[in-house]
């Protein structure tokens, strides 16, 4: 019990005040600690993470699109209809892992398991914790891209090199929804306010452009679908994989960078509130 | 005295209309072991949580190790153990990991906090539990382990909220035994009771806390001193028979207490009281003579007794 342990590397704090006592600069040790507890518990539900999109895909993509025939893109592209919708739900597999792991997950550590108290009597802030637990979530839509990169290659429909940059957009994709997932979950009281999330999940998925081009609907259904945050993933990374860049693309960019700030911000105010109030 | 690692000074807080705590000052010096003893509801949590640098302060000043928790929480939490009076220890994790894990959570290198866990288990005698899961053990090892992770980062203050809720005779032996160590080694200890045992034996100095305002403070023995009589006769005549026999007992000791369950006759002499009381024809059910506790304090100062 004499080891002296004791740790200064804190104590360069008065230059950053207002920051230094909401980050220590520690989310690393977060992300550990997910990785850890998901080793030991949590492994068929990244599997099945995995594999959801991939059965979609050969179901519609190949199965229902031998019926479908070719597709006309946003930009014009005539593609196969597997090369139409694989980009889409890779752009829904970094969604959906991404809000598993910021509502669901977040929601059971913050309520039941007390988790986030044990943290923040640390020497981590609340930024350390926010941060760490949506790039534990950004890991795993890494994962999940990575796998679903490979099956569209395998299966001939990444159309373009550009579809190497599907990976970062992918993570950019899976940032804005964790971080906006956290921070509504983190205004969540009961299970039910959590169903909530899930039953507007599920019209953004099938509705955002991701079985048919946007077109088929009238006008002001395409002005709502295009205020959601999915489409503009969509077309992302539809756009990146079918080699159909254009500026455009720089403006669905700016949808998810403002996603992923407002996010943290209020997911860093409201781990304050809720556990240094 | 060596300098103050706490210094609180009019500190309160409050909670929309209710002030859990309403303008408490004490200063704790390094080494120290200082308890905060009081009923349920009294506002020792919230002020340990304070303390924690986990509770921002409505009003007052704070200080510890020199720091003001508003702008330093992180830098001051760095050097704190904290004993939360519910465990929250990590479920998904095992027993050896929560405190690998944990101890990452302050910045420190792997292999430093690996051999830490292991003397730690050891010390929390959770030795062959390090690969057990956390749900498997049993309330006091959980305790145990908590307060094993409390001491991963080798702290300069340790904060226990309640440290014995739930343990048995044995384990709560073991863990008072622990915390003299740590206490021998310059820990500054400060803790919480809402009944005082052997705890009465560790703190060198305390405060005794009833709604969110400080009673009286002062050593165990002083304490006592001042609020009560070298012994106390305990008496029970029966549930129904208490008031009405208490009636009868005037001129006997300092000062009479009745409780619903028995009657306390505080003197110097137990024994001589209670040859009085037998004289005067009144048989007791059961007698002891004891030596004034804290809790005689404690029923003094608020009218109230600690245990319910
Ligand atoms: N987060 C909170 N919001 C509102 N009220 C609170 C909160 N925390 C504590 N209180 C109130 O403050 C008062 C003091 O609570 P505290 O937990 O500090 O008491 P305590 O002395 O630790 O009691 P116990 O012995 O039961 O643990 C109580 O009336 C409690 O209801
Ligand atoms: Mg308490």
């Amino acid at each position: 019990m004499s080891a002296p342990v004791r740790q200064e590397s804190l104590s360069s704090a008065p230059g950053r005040r207002g920051v230094g006592s909401l980050y220590a600069g520690n989310a690393r040790s977060v992300m550990l600690r997910g990785w850890e507890a998901t080793r030991s518990t949590n492994w068929l539900v990244i599997l099945s993470g995995l594999f959801e999109p991939v059965f979609y895909l050969l179901a519609l993509g190949v199965g229902l699109g031998a019926l479908v025939g070719r597709v006309t893109t946003t930009t014009g592209e005539q593609v196969s209809y597997a090369a139409f919708i694989a980009p889409a739900l890779l752009a829904v597999a970094a969604m959906n892992g991404a809000v598993y792991d910021s509502t669901w997950n977040v929601f059971f550590k913050m309520r039941f398991a007390r988790l986030y108290e044990g943290m923040l009597s640390t020497s981590l802030g609340p930024l350390d914790v926010a941060t760490g637990e949506i790039l534990l979530a950004l890991a795993r839509g890494a994962l999940y891209a990575i796998g679903f990169l490979i099956v569209m290659q395998v299966l001939g429909l990444n159309l373009s090199w550009w579809a190497l940059l599907a990976l970062p957009a992918v993570l950019m994709i899976a940032f804005g929804f964790a971080s906006v997932g956290m921070a509504v979950t983190s205004y969540m009281k009961t299970f039910q306010q959590m169903d909530w999330i899930t039953f507007l999940m599920l019209p953004m998925f099938l509705f955002s452009a991701t079985f048919y081009p946007l077109s088929v609907y009238p006008e002001w259904i395409q002005h709502v679908i295009q205020a959601l945050p999915l489409w503009h993933g969509v077309e992302i990374v539809r756009a990146l994989t079918t080699g159909a860049v254009d500026v455009g693309i720089l403006w669905h960019g700016l949808y998810y960078a403002v996603m992923i700030v407002l996010g943290l911000v209020f997911t860093t105010r409201r781990l304050r509130v809720l556990f240094l109030d | 005295m060596p300098e103050p690692v706490i210094v609180a000074r009019d500190l309160v807080k409050t909670y929309g209309e209710l002030s859990a705590v309403d303008g408490i000052s004490f200063e704790v010096a390094a080494g120290e072991s200082f308890g905060l003893l009081g009923p349920n509801g009294a506002g020792k949590s919230t002020t340990m949580r304070m303390v924690g640098a986990v509770s921002t302060r409505t009003s007052g000043e704070l200080s510890i190790l020199g720091l003001d928790p508003d702008g330093s929480g992180p830098e001051i939490r760095s050097q704190l153990g904290v004993v939360p009076q519910a465990d929250n220890l990590d479920t998904e994790l095992r027993v050896r990991e929560n405190l690998l894990v944990y101890g990452r959570y302050f910045g420190l290198p792997r292999r430093q906090v690996a051999a830490r866990a292991d003397e730690l288990l050891a010390f929390a005698q959770l030795e062959d539990k390090g690969k057990a899961k956390v749900d498997a053990l049993s309330g006091g090892m959980k305790r145990r382990l908590t307060i094993a992770r409390a001491l991963i980062n080798d702290p300069r203050i340790l904060l226990l909220d309640e440290p014995t809720t739930g343990l048995d005779p044995q384990a709560r032996h073991v863990l008072w035994d622990r915390l003299f160590r740590l206490k021998e080694q310059g820990t500054t200890l400060l803790l919480t009771r809402h009944y005082m045992d052997e705890a009465e034996q560790l703190c060198d100095r305390l405060v005794v806390v009833d709604k969110g305002v400080i009673m009286a403070e002062g050593t165990p023995a002083e304490l006592i001193r001042r609020y009560s009589t070298r012994e106390v006769l305990e008496v029970r005549f029966g549930s129904d028979r208490n008031a009405a026999v208490a009636e009868q007992l005037h001129g006997i000791g300092e000062r009479v207490e009745v409780l619903p369950d028995r009657i306390l006759v505080y003197t110097d002499s137990g024994e001589a009281d209670l040859v009085r009381i037998t004289e005067a024809g009144l048989r007791p059910v059961t007698s002891l003579v004891r030596r004034s506790s804290l809790e005689d304090v404690f029923l003094r100062l608020t009218g109230r007794s600690l245990i319910e």
